[in-house]
């Protein structure tokens, strides 16, 4: 450990000084000391007012919001989330049929972009969360944790798991004009589950780099 | 500390992935000594990766308002069936009496990608202009950017839920046009321009100024 100008605990380990006490907000670059939060505050960058840590969810909460997820996950894509019924004959969809409708035609690059946002990211990130948040429990970094916590990183924008309830919302109300329109279970899993991954944000997870600390720093 | 300081000027940066603060002298374009990933002060050509995927999203933004998203053949149409544009279906909601849906579709899929371009435009202008007057506000604008961008797909799921569930064939079928990608893809590439664009970019140039 070394004591540098600023009276911040540094460590030399990689070859260049590192200064884990820190934070650098990502908006505007103002470098704060990290505070260790009550559970329900929030850090502000007293520069820009971006958040720069959160404390809202401890290990415990996370990983009954991951499991509580990864249930509502299998019930939204097994069950159907639409149906109509038109003289006598029923048609339904599940999140999986509306990707295979685009995928039937001039669309079909699309339906990809769709699968990944409503479905593979979603799925990849639930597992994600549940794998890291198990191993926390016990105080432990989960096997692959580094790689892991990059990967949620970077899909953490492209999941979109509210946007498609708010979608089934809007396609209920477009054919209630045509048809007999019911929506399946499917649309209440799909439901509790945007709210949960609502609720699993972005710093929640994030604070497991610094809660479990490793070796490296 | 007692001044506020920002990374760059005293010598430090900080991991985009872990956010790790480490001295930049020796780290940038290295390893994480936390996470692994590669150490940057700032997102690599940020500014031009933003402007070239904010003007292909403007580009498909024609045929995307211009082209069809769906078609729909009920029994009885003599005329093959009807087309309908981003815009139809929300005068369409208008007509049937759903106001509010049809406000919510014209926010999504008219008001945030045109709102994308302008703020995203007008960040761009100003960071490199070197202004940056109204900071706070810019920085703001940029936040709001991050959570509006991926609402836009609205249109695109509901085209995909709606195919696949009207499917009465001979009776009532309704099947997804080439509108729909092209308006799928301004959103993709709208939030590529927004995740590369570097919001610290807008203070390093107020130092300078």
């Amino acid at each position: 450990m070394w004591e540098s100008e600023s009276g911040i605990d540094a460590v030399t380990k990689p070859g260049f000084r590192t200064y884990p006490a820190l934070i650098a907000c990502v908006s505007c670059d103002t470098v704060s000391e990290r505070r260790d939060l009550r559970r329900g505050e929030l850090a502000l960058c007293s520069a820009c007012g971006a958040v720069l840590q959160r404390a809202r969810l401890n290990i415990q909460h996370l990983a009954a919001l991951s499991l509580s997820s990864a249930f509502l996950f299998i019930v939204a894509n097994a069950t159907p989330m639409i149906g109509i019924d038109l003289g006598g004959r029923h048609s339904e969809t599940t999140l999986w049929g509306s990707v295979l409708s685009l995928a039937d035609h001039i669309t079909a690059p699309l339906a990809v972009i769709v699968a990944l946002a409503i479905i593979v990211l979603p799925a990849i990130q639930i597992s994600i969360v549940c794998w890291l948040s198990l191993f926390a429990l016990g105080g432990r970094r989960a096997p692959g944790f580094n790689s892991l916590m990059r990967a949620w990183e970077s899909m953490h924008a492209w999941s979109m798991v509210e946007v498609g309830m708010l979608a089934i919302l809007v396609s209920y109300v477009k054919m209630k004009s045509l048809f007999d329109v019911q929506v399946g279970i499917g649309v209440w899993a799909m439901a509790g589950l945007a709210v949960l991954l609502t609720a699993i944000a972005h710093r929640d997870v994030r604070s497991l780099w610094f809660e479990l600390q490793s070796d490296a720093t | 500390m007692s001044t506020i300081a920002r990374a760059a000027e005293i010598g430090y940066l900080s991991c985009r992935v872990c956010g790790l603060v480490c001295e930049r002298a020796n780290a940038e374009g290295r390893g994480c000594p936390r996470c692994g990933t590669e150490l940057r002060q700032r997102k690599p050509a940020s500014i031009a990766r933003a402007w070239a995927l904010l003007t292909a999203g403007l580009i498909f933004y024609v045929p995307a308002n211009v082209l069809p998203v769906m078609h729909t053949q009920a029994l009885g149409d003599t005329n093959g069936g009807e087309d309908s544009t981003i815009m139809s279906g929300v005068i369409e909601f208008w007509q049937n009496g759903s106001w509010d849906i049809a406000t919510l579709i014209f926010i999504a899929s008219i008001v945030i990608p045109s709102t994308k371009f302008i703020i995203l435009g007008l960040l761009l202008i100003v960071s490199r202009a070197g202004g940056g007057a109204r900071l706070t506000r810019d920085i703001r604008l940029y936040r709001l950017l991050e959570i509006i961008g991926y609402w836009s797909m609205l249109d695109v799921l509901v085209v995909g839920l709606v195919t696949a569930v009207v499917q009465f064939r001979g009776v009532s079928e309704a099947e997804p046009r080439v509108g729909i990608l092209f308006f799928g893809l301004v959103v993709v590439l709208t939030m590529l321009a927004t995740l590369s664009f570097d919001p610290r970019l807008l203070w390093d140039r107020r130092k300078r100024a």
